[in-house]
């Protein structure tokens, strides 16, 4: 157990001589995937809850489909399937990017957690409190304004705690990033386990690895729903 | 041709799919039915040992969980031959599918059935007994039927998730529909086509469950109004 933890700690936290790998490889590329995720989700959201079935219809397709299928299949589909595509191949800007395994992970991560986010938060617009609305119209706000001012902010503070829950199951799913080659804590765990056969140890270390970023998360957004959801809490005069 | 003759092999790899999800759900509700209990006992041990379990699974990525137990369990079972001097067992990845999937989906039941048997006024257990019924007979005619309406739809979301963490099962060697899927690829280079079937039987899988599950609640929830709206 100490032999393995002198020998392959950096490769384990940081670096594997080389590279970016291990715990450092795993954050990036949940941080990477799930700001991409947020940034779309948020207009995916309002379309999703639009009256137009024209612009509701294809959002709930995409969603219906990315949370449908497993996210390995959607990884594969994207490192062997579309890199197998004679378009992809002729194509030099999409033959660079879909060689790397990373830009195929972070794809298909960012794609199918903006798909349970965009669930999330429509939701959370349906929920808005008529009387928000109402408020908002009463002071001639536009379309837009309102939006941007009343529904989305409200919208983002109720679908906190249920966010936080996505980022953690997204963490637990960046483990199948090591099927592409990305370096990630698992793909090092691996890598220690061929190469020590001590099985048990290799993918302990890495275990209480996710175990310790899924804590962290953890207190993390406990921290941010203190903050943002404070005027939720038992009043006391 | 459509699916270019690997019709069976795929086809057999979404009955092993279907096996391994089914006989894991019906595992892991064993397990959490007992961990709920446990979470639930007067027993201060048991209730530190079920916390223990379900806190450390949920913390850990399945995968891992998955990875950890098929390699150690299988280095345990080498040395365990080697010192009886029998020849090496090599575990199935089915049974170590169900295993691995059962105790990992275990632990989300585990949380899934405690809440809903808290939710169970207690005044109708009260009344069971009141009625001369002994233990067994309370879980099997009041608290299991009504216990079973709140958990349903968390039950429901566990399934959907597990069924889709069956796809990891490849990864340790089971020949599944990814595996399936996969080989067909390789061996007409068609990729992309093989890995859009994959996913449509996982879609087509999902949504045969979605439809089951809103009869399952349906019929579950007899005799409940809904708040009006």
């Amino acid at each position: 157990m100490i032999e393995i933890v002198q020998e392959y700690w950096q490769a384990y936290l940081w670096n594997d001589g080389g590279q970016l790998s291990g715990l450092a490889m795993t954050l990036w590329l949940l941080v990477i995937s799930v700001a991409i995720g947020f940034v779309m989700s948020v207009p995916l959201a309002v379309a999703r809850v639009s009256k137009n079935p024209w612009v509701r219809g294809p959002v709930w397709f995409y969603t219906y489909v990315f949370r449908g299928t497993p996210l390995y299949i959607q990884l594969l589909l994207f490192y062997t399937g579309v890199y197998s595509l004679s378009v992809v191949q002729s194509s030099d800007l999409l033959n660079t990017f879909f060689r790397e395994g990373f830009n195929c992970a972070a794809l298909a991560f960012a794609l199918n957690t903006c798909a349970y986010t965009t669930e999330i938060f429509a939701g959370a617009i349906r929920s808005t409190p008529h009387g928000e609305i109402e408020a908002a119209r009463a002071y001639g706000m536009s379309t837009f304004t309102m939006y941007r001012r009343v529904i989305i902010p409200s919208m983002l503070r109720r679908a906190l705690p249920f966010y936080g829950n996505e980022v953690i199951l997204m963490l637990h799913a960046t483990t199948v990033a090591f099927t592409a080659t990305v370096p990630d804590i698992l793909k090092v765990a691996r890598d220690v386990n061929s190469a020590t056969y001590a099985s048990f140890e290799a993918f302990g270390i890495a275990a209480a690895l996710y175990a310790v970023i899924a804590f962290f998360l953890v207190w993390l957004f406990r921290r941010c729903e203190m903050h943002w959801l404070a005027f939720l809490k038992p009043q006391s005069h | 041709m459509f699916l270019e003759g690997y019709g069976p092999l795929i086809a057999s790899g979404t009955w092993a799919t279907v096996k391994l999800a089914l006989l894991s759900l019906a595992a892991s509700v064993l397990i959490g039915l007992v961990g709920a209990s446990a979470k639930l006992s007067a027993n201060r041990a048991l209730r530190g040992l079920a916390t223990g379990y379900t806190t450390l699974i949920r913390s850990i990525p399945d995968l891992v969980i998955m990875l950890l137990l098929f390699y150690s369990i299988q280095m345990l079972l080498n040395e365990f031959t080697e010192y009886l001097q029998l020849e090496q067992i090599d575990i199935d990845p089915f049974v170590a599918g169900v295993v691995t999937l059962a105790f990992i989906y275990g632990a989300y039941f585990t949380e899934t059935f405690r809440g809903a048997f808290q939710s169970v006024p207690r005044g109708q257990l009260e009344a069971a007994v009141a009625y001369g019924m002994g233990p067994w007979k309370v879980f099997r005619r009041v608290l299991f039927p009504q216990m079973m309406r709140f958990a349903l739809p968390g039950i429901g979301n566990n399934w959907q998730v597990l069924i889709k963490a069956t796809a990891l099962v490849s990864i340790i060697g089971l020949s599944d529909v990814v595996k399936a899927t996969q080989d067909a690829g390789k061996g007409s280079m068609q990729f992309f086509y093989f890995t859009v079937v994959g996913a449509l039987i996982y879609l087509a899988i999902t949504t045969v469950s979605n439809v089951a599950l809103m009869r399952l609640e349906r019929r579950y929830s007899v005799g409940v109004r809904k708040a009006e709206l």
